[in-house]
Formats: C-alpha cells, sequence, structure tokens
C-alpha cells in the first residue's frame, strides 16, 4: 500500500464516518418533530385508535435505536421504505427523480467549466483592454443578481407573452417528447443555475492568471523564448487554474443546493421538488434518503476536487507531509 | 572548442554585445524614474564579466535589460544595446524570441520560484530545445541527458522526470543552468546563481561556471551582491551602484588595485575567512532611484567627497588605458583613493565575555531530540513514513557571556536547534537547563522569566517585522511583555531600546517598508533585547543583508554583548562571518554536532573532514588565489532516512570503510598544535584528520 492509497483509504473511512453521523442526525430530527409518522399519514383520520395501530404496523412503537438499526439495515439493503405521499417505494422515487436534477447539475457544471474557464483566462491575458472590461462587467452583474431573479427574470423574458421561446416550466421525459423537447426544458433552468457561478469563477480565475503571469516561473518561459500561446496555456494555466478547482469543488454543493431553488421556479420534477415536497407533507423515508444522498455528493465531490489537485499541483503529495 | 573557432575569427573585430550609454527609465506614479543611467560596456566572445553592486543598484534590471525584457513601465530612453551588430531593442517579437532560450540565455536568480511547479524538469528543459531546433523528440531528449550529465547531474534520466520540488536547490539551480545551456547560447547571463545555496553547492556552481566558459568557450555575465563569487571566476568586473557603473576593469585590477571609494569600500566589507583581517561596512545607504542626488550618486558616503563631486555629473576617467583591460572609474578624487585606500582594520584580539570554566554553564542541553512528522496511528499500522529526525542527540552547553557559533549546511538541524534551546519549538526528548533549572519544571512567572531571558533573533527582518505596525509600538508590545515596568518607563525603555541599537526616535514612527534591511534587523534585535535577555539565538541574524551592512549588525551584536551581559547562539552557514563573531564554534551535520571546540581550534588542523569541506567551499576574494576546492559529492542525505553509522560517510572524502557505515562516532578529544583541546565526532586519529587537503 503506497502512501497514496493509504491517503485515499483514509478520506474514505471518513466520508463513512460523515454519513453515519448525518443519518443519526437525519434520524434524530425525524423523532424530535412534532407529530409523529402515524398521525401524518392519517392526517384528520387520526383517533387515537387509529394512530396506535398504524404505528404498531408502521414499527414506531419500538425504541429508537431498534427503530435506527432497522432504518440503516434496510437503507444499506436498497430497501428505502415507502413513501408515506406517493405510495411508492422510495429507492424507484429517488433513482428516477435523482437521474433528472443529475441532469440539470451535469449540464450545468459542464456549462460552468466551458464558459468560465476560457472566459477568465481571456480576461487575464488581455487585461486591462475592452474585452477584459467587457467580461469583468458581465461577471460583476452575475454576482449582484441572486438566482430566484434571474429565473423569474428568464421566465418573463423567455417564456412570457413577448417570447414564447421555451416551455415555462415541467418536464418531458428523453423517450416521450425526443432531445429537442426535451432539452427545451432544461434550457432555462441551467442559465439561471450557472449564471451566479459563472460570475464568481470567471473572476476569480482572471485574479489567479494575472498573478500567474506575472510569476518568475512565467518569466523563465518567456525568457526560454516560447511565445505566448504556450507560456499561457502550458505554463500559466496548470498553475493559475488550482484556486479555480477548489471554486468548482465548492459549486458543486452549492449546484445541489441551487437546484432546490430552481425546480421550484420552474416546476422542474427533480430531487429537489422531491425534497421540498418531503418537508411540507412529513414524507419522513423521502426525506431521510434524499438527505443523505445529497450529502454524499456533497463529500465525494469535495474528495474529487483534493484528487484533481495533485494532478495540477504535484507539489500536493497526500499522505506524506514531505515538503 | 573546435567546432567554434570559425565564429571566433569571423567576429574578430566585433564584440557579441555592445552597450552604449544606456539609460533605463520607469514610469511611476511619482514621475520618471532612472534605474539605469550611462552604462556601457563591451563584451568579447569567450569573455567573463562579473557585475556586482548591492540591492538597488540595478544590477538585474541590466540583466533583463540585455534580453529586452523590462516591465511594462520600463523603456530604453537613451542609448542602445546591440548583440552581434543588431540593436536589440528594434527587433520585432518574433525576431527577439528566436534569440531569447537560443542566442542570449538567462539564469534567474531564485531557483525555487524560476521552474515551473507542475511541469516535470525534463520537460522544462526539452521544450526549449523543441522551440529553437528541429531536433526531434527523440534527439531533444539525448541533447537533455547530455546537458544534464554537462551541469553534473548524475541520474539524469532520474532528475529529468522529477518535478521541481522533488530537487534541492543545488539541483534546481543546475536544471535552470542546463535549461539556459540547451541551445548553445552565445551569451549566458547568470543573476545572483548561488545566493540561495549553501557554501559547498556555490563552490560547486562556481566551478561548473568556470568550466562552460573554459570548454564550450561561452561568454559569460555574472550578476552577484558577494564580490568573492566573482574573484575566481570572472576576468572582467564592473561595480554598479545605484544605477551608475562605478569601476570597471579586469578583476585583478579592480580587486588589487581598487580606485573607487565605493568598491573599495565594498571589498572590506566582505568577510575573509584565510585573512585575520576583519570586515567593515560601508556607512550610509543606497539612494532611492526617486531621491538620486546630483553630481556624483555615492558622494553621500563617500570619505572623500568635496563639494565639487555634488555640482556636476561625474564622467568615467581611464585609470589605466593600456593594462589587461580598460580600467575605469567615476571618481573626481580616485588618486586620494588610491593614495590612501579604504582597508579592512587589522583585527584587534576579540574582547571576550567574561567566562571562567569553572562556572555552571548558562544553558545546558542534554541529548536533545526533534523529531517532525512523527507517524500517527493509522500510519504506524499501515507501514507510514519514519519520522524526520532534524535534532538528534545533541549535548550543547553555552557559557555565560560567550559566543557560540553554531554552523551547518542548510537542512542539517541548525535553526530547530537553536528554537528548542529558547524553547519556541518543542523538543521531542531531552533536557535542557538554563541558570541551573531544568526548562521542563518553568511554570508561571519563573517561566514568564526565563521567556525575557532567553531570546530569538530570526534571519529574514522583512518577514519577522509585523507590517502593519510601527516600529514603535511593535517594542512597546515587547517591553510590555518581557518586562514589569510601568507605563512611562516603558516609553522610556522602547527609547533606549532604539538609541541601543543605534536607531533614533524618529524610527519609532515608521513602519518597517519605510527602513532598509540592516534597520528592520535593528529593530528585530531591539526587539530580543527588550527584557534585558541573558542568553539569545541570532538564527542567520546577517545572512539576508547586502554584504556592506553585515559587519555593521555583527559590531552592533558584539557591543549589546558586553553592555547587556549577553550570552549568544550565533548560527550561520558562512564561516566567514563566524570567524569574526565568536568564541567558540559547533559544526552540526545531519541533526548531530560533529565537531565542537575553541574558534581557534575549530578553524585550525586537525579538522572534521566535514568542517574542513566547510572551510575549503568558501570563496576568497583574491583572484589569484586557485585553491583546490574539496567538492562534496551530492546532497546531504534525508533526516528521514539518515545514513548509519557516521552520518557523513556518505559524502566524505575521507572515508576509510565498513568502521564508518556500521559505527557511529563519538565527540573526542583531539589535541591542536596550539595545544587547544577540541571535540571530533570522526573514526580517523588526529595523525590522519590533519592529513589531505591543504586548505
Amino acid at each position: 500500500m503506497n502512501s497514496f492509497h493509504r491517503y485515499l483509504l483514509k478520506r474514505l473511512v471518513y466520508v463513512l464516518l460523515n454519513l453515519v453521523g448525518l443519518s443519526v442526525v437525519v434520524f434524530c430530527i425525524t423523532v424530535v418533530l412534532p407529530g409523529n409518522a402515524a398521525e401524518t399519514i392519517l392526517g384528520r383520520y387520526a383517533t387515537p385508535e387509529n394512530v396506535a395501530t398504524l404505528e404498531r404496523e408502521l414499527g414506531l412503537h419500538r425504541p429508537h435505536h431498534v427503530q435506527y438499526l432497522d432504518w440503516v439495515a434496510g437503507f444499506v439493503t436498497g430497501d428505502w421504505g415507502t413513501s408515506f405521499r406517493h405510495n411508492r417505494p422510495v429507492f424507484d422515487l429517488v433513482v428516477t427523480r435523482g437521474i433528472r436534477s443529475a441532469y440539470l447539475a451535469v449540464i450545468s457544471l459542464v456549462a460552468i467549466v466551458a464558459v468560465s474557464i476560457p472566459a477568465g483566462i481571456i480576461a487575464a491575458v488581455y487585461s486591462e483592454s475592452t474585452l477584459d472590461a467587457g467580461i469583468t462587467g458581465l461577471a460583476y452583474v452575475g454576482i449582484s443578481v441572486p438566482e430566484f431573479v434571474t429565473g423569474t427574470g428568464l421566465l418573463v423574458l423567455f417564456a412570457g407573452p413577448v417570447w414564447s421561446v421555451f416551455p415555462a416550466g415541467g418536464y418531458t421525459p428523453l423517450s416521450a417528447g425526443g432531445p429537442v423537447e426535451w432539452a427545451s426544458h432544461l434550457v432555462l433552468p441551467v442559465i439561471t443555475l450557472t449564471f451566479l457561478s459563472i460570475a464568481h469563477l470567471v473572476r476569480l480565475t482572471r485574479t489567479e492568471m494575472i498573478e500567474t503571469l506575472q510569476s518568475e516561473y512565467v518569466r523563465t518561459a518567456r525568457l526560454k523564448g516560447l511565445d505566448e500561446r504556450t507560456v499561457v496555456l502550458k505554463h500559466a494555466v496548470r498553475n493559475g487554474l488550482l484556486p479555480t478547482v477548489t471554486l468548482l469543488a465548492m459549486n458543486v454543493g452549492y449546484l445541489v443546493g441551487g437546484v432546490v431553488v430552481v425546480e421550484e421556479v420552474f416546476a422542474y420534477p427533480g430531487l429537489g421538488r422531491l425534497l421540498v415536497g418531503a418537508v411540507l407533507h412529513r414524507d419522513i423515508p423521502v426525506l431521510q434518503a434524499t438527505v443523505l444522498l445529497v450529502a454524499g455528493i456533497y463529500m465525494f465531490a469535495n474528495l474529487g476536487a483534493d484528487l484533481l489537485y495533485t494532478y495540477f499541483d504535484p507539489r500536493i503529495s497526500y499522505g506524506s507531509s514531505a515538503r | 572548442m573546435s567546432k567554434r573557432n570559425h565564429s571566433v575569427v569571423r567576429d574578430e573585430e566585433e564584440s557579441l554585445i555592445e552597450v552604449e550609454s544606456l539609460t533605463v527609465t520607469y514610469d511611476t506614479p511619482d514621475g520618471d524614474v532612472h534605474a539605469l543611467r550611462d552604462i556601457s560596456l563591451s563584451l568579447d566572445r569567450g569573455e567573463t564579466l562579473g557585475i556586482a553592486g548591492e540591492s538597488g543598484s540595478g544590477k538585474s534590471t541590466l540583466a533583463l535589460a540585455l534580453l529586452d525584457y523590462l516591465d511594462e513601465n520600463g523603456r530604453i530612453t537613451s542609448g542602445s544595446i546591440r548583440y552581434d551588430g543588431r540593436r536589440i531593442h528594434d527587433l520585432s517579437a518574433d525576431e527577439l524570441r528566436a534569440l531569447r532560450g537560443n542566442r542570449l540565455a538567462h539564469v534567474p536568480q531564485d531557483p525555487n520560484t524560476a521552474l515551473n511547479p507542475a511541469l516535470r524538469v525534463g520537460e522544462q528543459i526539452t521544450e526549449t530545445i523543441r522551440e529553437h531546433t528541429d531536433k526531434t523528440t527523440r534527439a531533444a531528449q539525448e541533447r537533455l541527458y547530455e546537458l544534464l550529465e554537462t551541469v553534473q547531474i548524475g541520474d539524469a534520466a532520474y532528475t529529468a522526470d522529477q518535478y521541481p520540488h522533488e530537487l534541492s536547490g543545488g539541483m534546481q539551480q543546475r536544471v535552470l543552468i542546463a535549461m539556459a545551456l540547451s541551445c548553445d547560447p552565445d551569451l549566458l547571463i547568470l543573476d545572483e546563481p548561488t545566493t540561495g545555496l549553501d557554501v559547498t553547492t556555490q563552490a560547486t556552481v562556481l566551478d561548473l561556471v568556470r568550466d562552460l566558459n573554459e570548454s564550450f568557450n561561452t561568454t559569460i555575465v555574472l550578476i552577484t551582491h558577494d564580490l568573492s563569487v566573482i574573484a575566481n571566476t570572472c576576468e572582467r568586473a564592473m561595480i554598479l551602484y545605484a544605477g551608475e557603473v562605478m569601476e570597471t576593469g579586469s578583476v585583478s585590477q579592480v580587486f588589487n588595485s581598487p580606485t573607487h571609494p565605493y568598491t573599495q569600500g565594498l571589498l572590506a566589507a566582505v568577510p575573509r575567512i584565510r585573512d585575520e583581517r576583519t570586515m567593515n561596512s560601508v556607512p550610509g545607504r543606497t539612494p532611492a532611484l526617486a531621491e538620486i542626488p546630483e553630481g556624483c550618486v555615492f558622494a553621500d558616503r563617500c570619505a572623500f567627497s568635496t563639494a565639487d563631486c555634488r555640482t556636476a555629473p561625474i564622467d568615467m576617467t581611464a585609470v589605466d588605458a593600456d593594462g589587461e583591460a580598460p580600467h575605469r572609474t567615476r571618481c573626481c578624487h580616485w588618486e586620494d583613493a588610491v593614495s590612501d585606500p579604504i582597508e579592512p582594520e587589522t583585527v584587534s584580539e576579540r574582547t571576550r565575555g567574561e567566562t571562567s570554566s569553572d562556572e555552571s554553564p548558562l544553558l545546558n542541553a542534554s541529548n536533545v531530540t526533534k523529531y517532525f512528522d512523527t507517524p500517527t496511528f493509522l500510519d504506524r499500522i499501515s507501514g507510514g513514513n519514519p519520522p524526520v529526525k532534524a535534532v538528534d542527540g545533541v549535548d550543547l552547553s553555552v557559557q555565560r557571556g560567550e559566543t557560540l557559533a553554531l554552523v551547518g549546511e542548510s537542512g542539517c538541524g541548525k535553526s530547530t536547534l537553536g528554537a528548542c534551546l529558547v524553547d519556541v519549538l518543542e523538543r521531542t526528548s531531552g533536557e535542557i537547563t538554563f541558570n541551573g533549572d531544568r526548562l521542563a519544571d518553568l511554570r508561571g512567572s519563573a517561566r514568564d522569566e526565563f521567556r525575557s531571558n532567553a531570546q530569538i533573533v530570526f534571519q529574514n527582518p522583512h518577514s519577522s517585522l509585523n507590517p502593519r505596525k510601527r516600529i514603535g509600538d511593535q517594542l512597546h508590545r515587547a517591553v510590555t511583555t518581557l518586562t514589569d515596568l510601568d507605563r512611562t518607563a516603558r516609553r522610556d525603555r522602547v527609547e533606549e531600546l532604539l538609541d541601543h541599537v543605534g536607531l533614533d526616535s524618529t524610527h519609532a514612527a515608521r513602519y518597517p517598508h519605510e527602513l532598509s534591511g540592516g534597520e528592520k534587523q535593528r529593530v528585530a534585535i531591539a526587539r530580543a533585547f527588550a527584557g534585558n535577555p541573558a542568553f539569545v539565538v541570532l538564527d542567520e541574524p546577517v545572512s539576508a543583508l547586502d554584504v556592506s551592512v553585515q559587519a555593521n549588525i555583527l559590531d552592533l551584536l558584539d557591543r549589546l554583548r558586553e553592555e547587556y551581559d549577553t550570552s549568544y547562539l550565533f548560527i550561520s552557514h558562512d564561516l566567514r562571518v563566524v570567524k569574526h563573531s565568536s568564541d567558540r564554534v559547533a559544526v552540526m551535520y545531519l541533526g548531530q554536532i560533529v565537531e565542537v571546540g575553541s574558534r581557534e581550534s575549530v578553524f585550525n588542523p586537525p579538522y572534521h573532514p566535514y568542517t574542513r569541506a566547510l572551510l575549503s567551499a568558501n570563496p576568497d576574494l583574491d583572484p589569484e588565489t586557485d585553491a583546490e576546492r574539496i567538492q562534496l559529492d551530492g546532497d546531504v542525505p534525508s533526516a528521514r532516512d539518515p545514513p548509519t553509522g557516521c552520518p557523513f560517510h556518505t559524502r566524505c572524502p575521507q572515508y576509510i570503510g565498513e568502521k564508518c557505515d556500521r559505527q557511529e562516532p563519538e565527540l573526542t578529544p583531539v589535541e591542536t598544535a596550539d595545544g587547544d583541546t577540541h571535540h571530533i565526532a570522526c573514526h580517523l586519529s588526529a595523525d590522519e584528520l590533519e592529513d589531505g587537503l591543504e586548505l
């Protein structure tokens, strides 16, 4: 086992410990919340007798730690319980909705990388020019507008009475409506979701690249007689993008959160809406599963970013603290 | 050599580089600033020129101007630079690119920041080759190995595959030199190539530079603040001050018969190892570029200056037009300077602190260790790395009133040991007693008292002072924490401290960036003395400073030691500095003390083989000496995995075999010719230690 494997193992153990801790917290919340699942399900038919019967059926009468262990055992074997509200297995529900949200998140992430990094680099290379002023100006606007404003604005402009270019909301599966129909539902949510992140990343990339372009090793590269293109793309970018990678990883977490807001605005039936619905209707099995899933994604995204670091900066060698 | 002959013949009449009354101007918010003024120089193929000057003299600007690489706000406002007859600053960007890295190569100052951290060093060299030649990838690879061999990198294939941070400073510098040599340049510009390096590495890099000139006839411009670097490496020398040439000529002219008061002052400031004379400093400081005085730029610091020095600009005067090289100087009183030169003073016997040997030591350390990176539980069960043994079982004592010097290469653990002795760094094991009290037992007020009594001054005053606080406030803070004086007394104490370190009360209101390097170090020293310390660790107190002010600081430290009756642990990598400012010397290698004794005994035979190598690596100011230097093979081994037996056996020039590999030598008493006893950790007998290379 080399030091890298050791490091990876250590990190995976930490992720697991975090998830276990989180699952306890999530479980406790459902216990502490006023009113239990039986009451919620029965609603206005909740006579004390009915509640007691249902509690016995759901196993809610057992001690909390037994309930917890039972739930965990079910979770790892794929039995995530049944949604009170949808009356379907939680697993199926989360997977279907999760895939829809994943479309949104992955396309957004790709868009963020594809737009912000080149724009930031261009702004840095031509810093103080009109081009730079334009990019930086747009970025300023971007960081000052929150996404519910962007989302509503886009809806009014492109899905309203003026130009009805895109559908105002909803979702059509690929199999049902074909790729164009499918994509048309994604355009406005993706723009809403990426606008702020792109603005942040452009500004960061620009600043870091300007600094890198003034570093001594870039001077060395220029004094070797390399052309500016090679100097920028080969020598500066790998070092200048380091902070961008960190911010990108943080953005994955942000995207997951942003999805909740954006799915509400565009009535997009993804994980976010599922989560919001679960909270509103006390659909506890769904709530537990979604929260754990989102947290897991967040932790693995951070781990991925740290590993990506080693590629960009060989000085960071995990597992040994030798300089 | 032969392949170069035709070019030598062709260019016989034309210089390779011709700089004519060059002025470089920077556009600053405060108006134009002339960083270089009236610089002329001409270099023939195969010549070696050393350019020396203090920080702020414009030497790096000149180096970059030769490649037409100035900052965006810099430009050449008059004069010209010609390479092979073509004006460099008239070339198009593409023409310039074709020259840079190809015909004109530059080796930057700090190898640690000058190499791209994200690319393997081999790639960084071969990309230069591919840029300027039409060599195939394979041919470029072969050339790479050839280059690495030229710069004496043993395992070329392995090294080429490393990232810069995996190499030592000396190796990084060699990689940069290999990179510069990759296309057989006509001109090699080295900007402070050895400044960050140990003396031992410096010696090998300088030897390499000399070899390059001899075997490839490469024209070399070597820029440095340390005159001794030039003495044995270059044929010609140029002294730069505040953007002007003060003196220029052959190395022997400039070094043996300096005519400019500034040159004389600089030479007197260089610490000498083979000379009993002490070093002086040049009074005053280099003027900021925005406030260059009228007339002679050096007049304000010059002992010979008169009123007429300050009226009109001074021109260069020929001193000796017929010598080996034109010897010229920019001084109207050079004849006076020659007849009554500034010279280093003959050393008066060092006044040693009041020590009597029967008194108990002020500080005693026994079997002190400091390990970094001790493995965690998880590391241990999965077979992690062993710890780094930075200090590995050191016994050391400091007597009252003495200066104990601690010397060794970087990475030997000397700074770590220093920090452990004043408890700034927690030791892993071992016992330290101070004034007879065990450090581990000190609690509460006794501990506070120890803190006031044992202080440390760090190497780099630029980073050890808080940039956002005024000098007075920083000192006031130190006085508050280290003494129990009342409010008014504290203020008086700050004034007194400033006065003791040669600053005045006007400095109290200033911020660190408004002070020169020497002034900042004075402040750092004042801070350490705030609580009347009995013991101060000086961690390389002068190595970040210009040669011209080093002597000043050393004098100051000596004076304070007497005034405050303080003992020093003087940490330094430079034996030349130690020679003039210590009573006893301890030599450290890989976390262990290998030799310790009085200054006289350590600087005279018999030596520990390591001490001998350190001594011989020091450059000499005399251009004529050509003493054989002892070359140490390779770098200091990793303290994570130190060699078995004697730690030095892997690099020892006097290695005697198995015994060295297996058995760790102990410090044993050895007598010098004068009957002085000192302790050496080596398996060789006293007679064997005497043999070998002469210094």
